[in-house]
């Protein structure tokens, strides 16, 4: 079957698609992006979560037709979709579509040994990513991506989180390497941060 | 090469030492890529023309297989490739860490439930999993054995018919991979000293690493009849060596790259798919990529070793330790993977650290057909831990003593003997952990009242609203853990690091490779620091771990960063003493402090120990490239005698001390741990930041393993019943407390920068901490781990 729907933002469609098939499968192995992660595929981890119109899902548990139509951002998406919250359409992501990485673009990704110096300069990051980053909140950082995801949407509707909100907002999402801490302390930084601004 | 010129524009005149060095939490190299979803891991491999690879799987635990029938499998449309044992390409068809009993698929029988059987590549991985589910095996069933009772009996079923390893010689039984004795004094005699004596048996479950990246890898297949492996591992080289006999290729015609690994904890030291990628790679032609599912995963990785372990110690009124016995059975699993070197870690490391002069040990591991049991985060010494700790809580009920001062009373320190007659050479704080972690603040009481009333989400059975505090009471509990760091017992443990030092764009840069693999700790965040501070630039790119540089050993045993990092910081020595030598040649005689100076690279610039600048680094270089590829190795280390378990078996030590403050709901058996507190000893933080991570990760995976994880078999079929993160439990968020953690850095002078491996000490004593303050709590005795609610309402004969 051909499933069409919006992607961080741009409209995109896949041919071939098999019923059975995971908006998860589709977003990382037809649509070139691997941002979101198959740790369970049975939505115990959270490691696929997306947005699906808004709302946080686990990837793994949408089936690909049930995204007909539909709008979805992906960790790759994030920043973008942060900015244009924050920038042009406050609480709306990127409906208009115009961000987002490109099709050809995310296709390029390739069995490429990753450079770990790069990425360091330049990328334009939300605020719950460098977040992140700055807490030593990654390590193997396979559970990132949806824990970035899940994190940004509290932090859109719970701007100054209590510790308890943050655990809670967070229970679906596994990470084996932390031991949460510093997971707890990005959402928190973010969150800080976001306060600043205002 | 050019010797003339000058020193350059110096506008400094003294250096300002270079940003991003040892001792600062400099940030990870791949964070950026990773909060991006960029960052490659395994699974995220892909290629043009790309084929998916599928493992059949055996659904019984122990089977003789008469035939197996692919026919229906190969003839399904989108399958390019069905392989099975008869299919393998070379005499050697087994692998292996330390002894090669694993088959690649099996041959003539499986041994455990589990077992790879046969492989699929196809060109969508669902029509892989069909035509697997296509393929015929006719089973005959054959017993099982599943504990040393039915593995020993007379008769019984032998796991490995024709054993012939180097360890037959010392087993007592052929279904005892290895056994490891350690006597020391005479226990005997010390025992009728004792004014008390403590005993128990304890249980130590089944736990698995659980890493969140699947295991996954993309083998590429190359014009040479080699193959290229983009893949999750610990150890490339290791891999290597296992992969290449079993494909009858030599060792350069498989190239290896470390593909993005999400977590390893032990469980990535073993072969999964690699040779299977490998196999149907070169049987198809084609790239093929493997990627478990989580349920897969949990048959495609040993698991730590479930226990039964057996204490005896004696004490004397005053609360001095006489004596010490004890016996740990391991339980292996079906293929020896780490086993042996699991014995030898149980064993040594089985009195923990405290100082007792007559011991009687015995720890072994089976072969039986249980999941097969290797290498976890704590190694051996976990469940030891587990043991040693409750008995000293015993110990200090008997004796009306407080249980941390006893432990005090007892503690190893610089200069202790161990039971296999090793001293102790290099700081060894237990008592002062002790002290520091029982002096944290304590969290409130009753931490689930706020100013609005009780928040139900704080309390046991949190989120599910099962208690508003009453029938809730709190227990304290300590612990405190020894574990070895680095590969022991005379295992020649070295690493190889090539630095490349150069001018780019008018800047010195430096480039790191090495084979190490990161699999979450930041070894290569750690890497660029070290080749900051020893060659004081601070433009250092780390090269992609992969076998075209020689082998970094495992990211393991604690070892990386004082293994690893100790040859980084070794070859970048060797670079800097060309770069001064080069210095020397050009600008020797513009300044006669090159001659007679102590000089030091910092900022990017030659200054001496006064902080005189001498020259630009980059008007030293000019266009030579200085590129060194060197190996370091620590001190080595001796077998332990076979009998008596002497020997200076270990490199390291590493100590971690835990208080945990947990709340049970005694009606509904619900444990709710509200703190976590951590003292360890690091050497020398070379990461403060990844430091506090590693100790917090390390202490949340001793907490699940106290009260949610294990691996359940059962034990009439030894089949695995919770293979998915539904039914087996790993903390979440809501499940983990805060986690204090107080660090210090006592330095071993025998260490790089005096550091002390610091991944697996916290995983230690967290479990028994948890345990000690559940038993506080409840007044119940619990000898077994994970706890469980039945145990604590008293409806489980193990409570
Ligand atoms: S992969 Fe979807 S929840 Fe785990
Ligand atoms: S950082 Fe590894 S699972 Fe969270």
């Amino acid at each position: 079957m051909r499933v069409n729907f919006t992607v961080n933002g741009r409209k995109q469609e896949a041919d071939d698609v098999w019923e059975g098939e995971s908006l998860l499968y589709v977003l990382r192995e037809r649509m070139g992006l691997p941002g979101s992660k198959n740790a369970c595929e049975q939505g115990e981890c959270g490691s696929c979560t997306v947005r699906l119109d808004g709302v946080p899902v686990c990837s793994c548990l949408v089936a690909a037709g049930q995204a007909e139509g539909r709008e979805i951002v992906t960790v790759e998406g994030l920043a973008d979709y942060a900015k244009h919250r924050d920038d042009e359409h406050p609480g709306g992501g990127c409906a208009g579509g115009g961000c987002g990485t490109s099709l050809d673009a995310a296709k390029r990704w390739q069995a490429m040994p990753h450079d770990s110096q790069s990425g360091e300069q330049g990328t334009e990051l939300s605020p719950i990513q460098q977040a992140f980053i700055d807490a030593g909140a990654v390590q193997c950082g396979f559970c990132t991506p949806g824990l970035l995801v899940a994190a940004d949407e509290m932090l859109e509707h719970t701007p100054s989180p209590t510790d308890a909100d943050i655990r809670e907002a967070l229970s679906g999402n596994l990470c084996r390497c932390t031991g949460y801490e510093k997971i707890l302390d990005a959402v928190r930084l973010a969150a800080a941060r976001q306060d600043e601004v205002v | 090469m050019a010797t003339t010129g000058t020193p350059g524009n110096i506008t400094q005149a003294h250096s300002t030492g270079t940003k991003g060095g040892i001792g600062e939490s400099t940030l990870r190299p791949d964070g950026t890529l990773k909060v991006t979803g960029e960052f490659a891991y395994s699974s995220d491999m892909w290629h043009e023309d790309m084929l998916w690879g599928h493992t059949l799987r055996s659904t019984v635990a122990h089977a003789e297989i008469r035939s197996i029938d692919t026919s229906e499998a190969l003839a399904t449309s989108g399958v390019y490739a069905v392989l099975t044992y008869d299919d393998l390409p070379a005499a050697m068809k087994n692998y292996g860490l330390e002894i090669k009993d694993t088959p690649v698929l099996a041959h003539g029988k499986v041994r455990h439930h589990g077992e790879p059987v046969a492989l699929v590549a196809a060109d969508h991985p669902e029509t892989a999993r069909r035509a697997a589910a296509k393929i015929r095996i006719d089973y005959v069933d054959l017993p099982v054995v599943t504990d040393e009772v039915s593995a020993t009996a007379p008769g019984a079923p032998l796991v490995h018919e024709n054993r012939d390893d180097h360890h037959m010689a010392h087993a007592p039984h052929p279904n005892i991979v290895h056994r490891q004795p350690i006597v020391r004094g005479d226990a005997n005699a010390a025992a009728a000293r004792a004014d008390v004596i403590v005993s128990g048996e304890y249980v130590f479950g089944m736990q698995d690493q659980a890493f969140l990246g699947p295991e996954s890898g993309l083998a590429v297949p190359a014009e040479d009849g080699g193959v290229d492996l983009y893949i999750a591992t610990q150890w490339l080289h290791s891999d290597l060596g296992q992969i290449a006999p079993v494909l009858g290729l030599p060792e350069e015609k498989i190239r290896m790259t470390l593909a993005g690994v999400g977590g390893a904890f032990g469980g990535r030291e073993d072969l999964s798919m690699q040779i299977h990628a490998c196999l149907l790679a070169l049987r198809t032609g084609k790239p093929v990529k493997i990627v478990y599912n989580r349920f897969e995963s949990f048959f495609g990785h040993v698991h730590r070793h479930p226990a039964k372990l057996w204490y005896e110690h004696g004490a004397t009124r005053d609360g001095r330790l006489t004596h010490m016995r004890c016996r740990i059975v391991l339980d292996g699993g079906a293929y020896a993977s780490a086993s042996p070197a699991v014995v030898g870690n149980a064993s040594s490391l089985a009195v923990g650290p405290y100082v007792i002069d007559d011991v009687d040990i015995e720890a072994l591991a089976l072969y039986t057909n249980n999941p097969p049991c290797g290498a976890m985060r704590g190694f051996g010494a976990v469940q030891a831990c587990f043991a040693y700790e409750a008995q000293m809580d015993k110990l200090a009920a008997k004796l009306d003593m407080d249980p941390v001062e006893l432990r005090r009373l007892n503690a190893m320190e610089q200069g202790s003997v161990l039971p296999t007659g090793q001293v102790v050479d290099s700081p060894a704080p237990v008592a002062e952990l002790l002290r520091r972690v029982k002096a944290m603040p304590m969290p409130p009481e009753q931490q689930w009242v706020t100013t609005e009333g009780a928040d139900v989400r704080a309390l046991p059975g949190g989120l599910s609203n099962t208690t508003h505090g009453e029938g809730v009471v709190r227990g304290v509990g300590y612990a405190v853990g020894l574990k070895n760091v680095g590969f022991s017992e005379g295992f020649d443990d070295y690493s190889t690091a090539r630095v490349r030092l150069e001018v780019l764009a008018g800047q010195p840069v430096v480039t790191v490779h090495t084979a190490m693999a990161e699999v979450g700790q930041g070894g290569v965040t750690v890497h660029a620091q070290i080749a900051r501070t020893e060659l004081g630039v601070t433009q250092v790119t780390i090269h992609p771990a992969d076998t075209q540089v020689g082998s970094a050993g495992s990211t393991s045993a604690s070892r990386q960063t004082y293994v690893t990092g100790g040859a980084v910081k070794n070859a970048c020595e060797a670079v800097r003493e060309k770069a001064l030598e080069l210095g020397r040649v050009r600008f020797g005689t513009y300044h006669p402090a090159w001659a007679t100076a102590e000089l030091l690279l910092e900022g990017g610039k030659v200054v001496t120990d006064g902080g005189e600048v001498l020259a630009n680094l980059a008007d030293v270089l000019g266009t030579d490239a200085i590129d060194l590829e060197l190996e370091w190795r620590h001190r080595p280390t001796e077998p332990f005698h076979p009998h008596t378990g002497q020997g200076n078996g270990h490199v390291q030590y590493s100590f971690a001390a835990h208080r945990a403050v947990v709340e049970v709901d005694t009606e509904l058996g619900l444990v709710k741990v509200v703190e976590l507190a951590c003292a360890q000893d690091v050497g020398k933080a070379l990461n403060p930041l990844s430091v506090l991570g590693q100790i917090q990760g390390g202490t949340t995976q001793g907490l699940g393993v106290a009260v949610m994880e294990e691996i359940l078999v059962d034990p009439k079929t030894a089949k695995v019943r919770n293979p998915s993160f539904t039914d087996y439990l790993i903390p979440t968020i809501l499940d983990t407390p805060t986690i204090p953690v107080d660090v210090l850095e006592l330095a071993d002078e025998h260490a790089p920068y005096g550091l002390r491996g610091i991944g697996e000490a916290p995983t230690l004593s967290s479990t028994p901490a948890v345990l000690s303050a559940i038993r506080a709590a409840t007044g119940l005795e619990l000898n077994r781990t994970p706890v469980r609610p039945e145990h604590l309402t008293g409806t489980s004969p193990t409570s």
